[in-house]
């Protein structure tokens, strides 16, 4: 019974990871940058969504919609603004300026909304209490189920928008080859955005997710789930959309089972541990494809 | 090229927004002075340093608050000198407390208040030790504090301390109980305190039933932890952290259907005054603190009216111990029978021979403090019981 409250609570952190790595994913994939600013990101759609709900007096899924619209905005500007002109110049500039973002939002999170954590009232608290099972021996928050069905539509979202659609397919061209993409007529610059623009908006729903599960908000809130969402990214195989999915599953479950069974102290390097040795035997990731670079 | 030259004036708009929100955030790291009067008046230059900005600027700016105003009320009565307070934003860093110390001490410093924060206060006591200057923290709880500095005093209780009042009052409460404990095991607050309490335990022939560790404070997921005191039959759960993890721990422990007595320290204060935090969730959460904003108490009543009627919020324990560390310096400096135009030197000499000589003060976190030469205050730690969303006594 212990072992499977352990693996639900490992499903829904992983959940979350894989929302966030499914972001990493698809930026990294067609502009080849990692995009740091992206845990920021989420920190931004959950105070946008607690402002809705605790200050606008709006519903949950309005102040979630809301997050998500101020995200998507806030991604195609980061992008206009700070990536777009150091395009070309060399991936260190931009990584650069990715970090810069990072600190930049978290400033101005710092300013707007203060340095008191904010405690985030569940979008599912309007749920009732959580599952009981077993008589009471095993308990399921309605966060941990809904978080785990929302990872997987997603994921299945994603891969029919990147498959079936139009500019999906676009996103796909750029990703394998800029240039000629660019020569078979597909705007660049715009599915670049529209990348960014939906990585965001997952942002958002991510920091939603997270901070219902997890309630404290602070501005640092999204950068360590941001970096452990990049780790499942790189885990699954980075630029892989079902990747990120199953790098993000995992390094939750196996961060809850470390800390469980092995170590509470230990439970970071055990996932960093893990990483390390998949990368070793798998070095493009668990799902990754290898390129062969042409010359 | 019209496109051209818009792309490069949005970069420089944002560079410039960049720019000033940087600079917002350091501008808003300088001190405060009280009003201005004539020049010619004598003049206590007291400065502190502590987080204004970053993840523990609650408790930095809380304790400016709290001896800003302190040091309004000294002003409008006393009539030969007035004080000067002055706090260096440090982020919480040793390294940036050192720096904003020189700060300080560039601008005439003659005794410290502070720091606000552990790590920053043992990396500032090192230099006022070298340089003579008389340092009182208000919440700095660590022993390494004082430690080896005869210069150094603390207005609050100290880790060990706590640690061990908090288990002799559980094991009178809860004699039969299992007890188990979670804390930061990266943090020397929360370490401090969990060593002392699981000595004493065991000195009384009681053994934890679970001792369960997180690496830092911005860890979002304890159900590992909880799960693992829940499954040891734990009857009473220990929390010496912070109020951030707990909001979280409460939580995760109330959806897993967990009902323990939780048991805080100080750290645990200004958890009713999180923004959005559901009060529900710590009713019947025990905890120690030095100062009960809901107390009865003349002194308290009137310095909570104080606080309120200038920053519209009720003073939490920081606040309240930068207020009276302010009180005890001035206090401390008329005792000792200093004036503002002696050396840092002689006043440091002065104002550790008066504390530690049968000084006591009455303050808003507890009455009768006496100081020993180790630079421990003599305090007893208060345990409440949080009830229908305020402190009570139990």
């Amino acid at each position: 019974m212990i072992f499977l409250t352990n693996l639900i609570n490992g499903l829904s952190l992983g959940s979350v990871y894989a929302i966030i790595a499914l972001g990493y994913t698809m930026v990294y994939g067609i502009s080849k940058m990692l995009n740091f600013a992206h845990g920021d990101v989420i920190m931004v759609g959950a105070y946008i969504s607690f402002c809705g709900t605790s200050y606008l007096g709006l519903p949950a899924w309005v102040s979630v919609v809301l997050a998500m619209a101020v995200c998507t905005a806030l991604g195609i500007i980061i992008e206009g603004l700070a990536y777009r002109p150091l395009r070309g110049t060399g991936s260190l500039a931009v990584l650069i300026t990715a970090i810069g973002v990072s600190y930049f939002l978290q400033n101005a999170a710092l300013l707007i909304w203060g340095s008191a954590p904010k405690v985030f009232t569940s979008v599912f608290s309007g749920m009732g209490s959580s599952i009981r099972l077993f008589d009471g021996g095993l308990t399921v928050t309605w966060e941990a189920v809904f978080t785990l069905l929302i990872a997987i539509l997603i994921m299945i979202l994603m891969t029919m928008f990147t498959t079936r659609t139009k500019m999906g397919k676009a996103m796909r061209a750029v990703s394998e080859d800029n240039g000629a993409a660019r020569l078979m007529g597909i705007n660049v610059n715009s599915t670049i955005s529209m990348t960014f623009a939906i990585g965001s908006a997952l942002a958002a729903v991510a920091g939603v997710l997270l901070c219902s599960a997890y309630p404290a908000l602070m501005p640092t809130t999204g950068a360590m789930p941001g970096i452990k969402a990049f780790t499942a990214a790189v885990f699954g195989g980075i630029g892989s959309i079902p990747g990120a999915m199953l790098g993000g599953i995992l390094i939750g479950v196996i961060e809850v089972f470390g800390r469980a069974y092995i170590s509470t102290e230990l439970s970071d390097t055990i996932v960093f541990g893990v990483l390390i040795i998949v990368l070793l035997v798998k070095p493009t990731g668990l799902l990754g494809k290898k390129i062969t670079e042409k010359v | 090229m019209k496109k051209e030259f818009m792309k490069k004036f949005a970069v420089v708009m944002l560079s410039l927004v960049m720019v000033f929100a940087m600079a917002a955030c350091g501008g808003s790291s300088g001190g405060s002075s009280d009003s201005g009067s004539e020049s010619a008046e004598a003049v206590l230059y007291v400065g502190a340093t502590g987080p204004l900005t970053g993840g523990a600027s609650f408790y930095g700016n809380a304790v400016k608050q709290g001896a800003m105003i302190a040091a309004e009320e000294i002003n409008a009565s006393e009539t030969e000198f007035r004080i000067e307070f002055r706090m260096e934003d440090d982020e919480a860093d040793g390294e940036k407390a050192v720096n904003a110390y020189h700060v300080l001490q560039d601008w005439g410093v003659q005794v410290v208040l502070g720091s606000v924060t552990t790590g920053s206060c043992v990396a500032v006591a090192g230099e006022t030790f070298e340089d003579r200057v008389f340092e009182i923290t208000p919440s700095a709880s660590s022993s390494d504090v004082t430690n080896g500095k005869d210069n150094v005093f603390q207005v609050c209780f100290t880790d060990p301390n706590q640690g061990k009042t908090a288990a002799n009052t559980i094991l009178e409460l809860y004699p039969d109980a299992k007890v188990a404990a979670i804390y930061n095991n990266s943090d020397p607050y929360s370490t401090g305190i969990f060593n002392a309490f699981k000595a004493e335990m065991e000195a009384n022939g009681k053994e934890l039933v679970e001792a369960a560790t997180y690496p830092d404070d911005t860890n979002a997921d304890y159900s590992a932890q909880l799960t693992a005191c829940k499954s040891a039959g734990a009857d009473v759960v220990l929390l010496p952290i912070y109020y951030t993890p707990a909001s979280v721990i409460l939580k995760q422990a109330a959806d897993m259907g967990y009902e323990p007595t939780f048991f805080g320290l100080d750290g645990l204060d200004g958890i009713l005054d999180m923004e959005g935090f559901d009060t529900s969730l710590a009713e019947g959460v025990m905890l120690m603190t030095p100062f009960n904003p809901w107390s009865d108490d003349a002194k308290v009543a009137e310095f909570v009216k104080k606080y309120q009627d200038a920053y519209g919020e009720l003073p939490n324990q920081f606040a309240a111990d930068g207020y009276d560390t302010m009180y005890v310096i001035y206090e401390t400096f008329k005792a000792a029978g200093c004036t503002t135009d002696m050396s840092n030197e002689e006043i440091c000499d002065a104002m550790v021979a008066a504390i530690t000589g049968g000084f006591s003060y009455d303050g808003v976190t507890g009455e009768g403090m006496t100081w020993s030469t180790d630079g421990t205050v003599s305090k007893d730690p208060v345990v409440v019981v949080i009830k229908d969303g305020q402190y009570q006594d139990r």
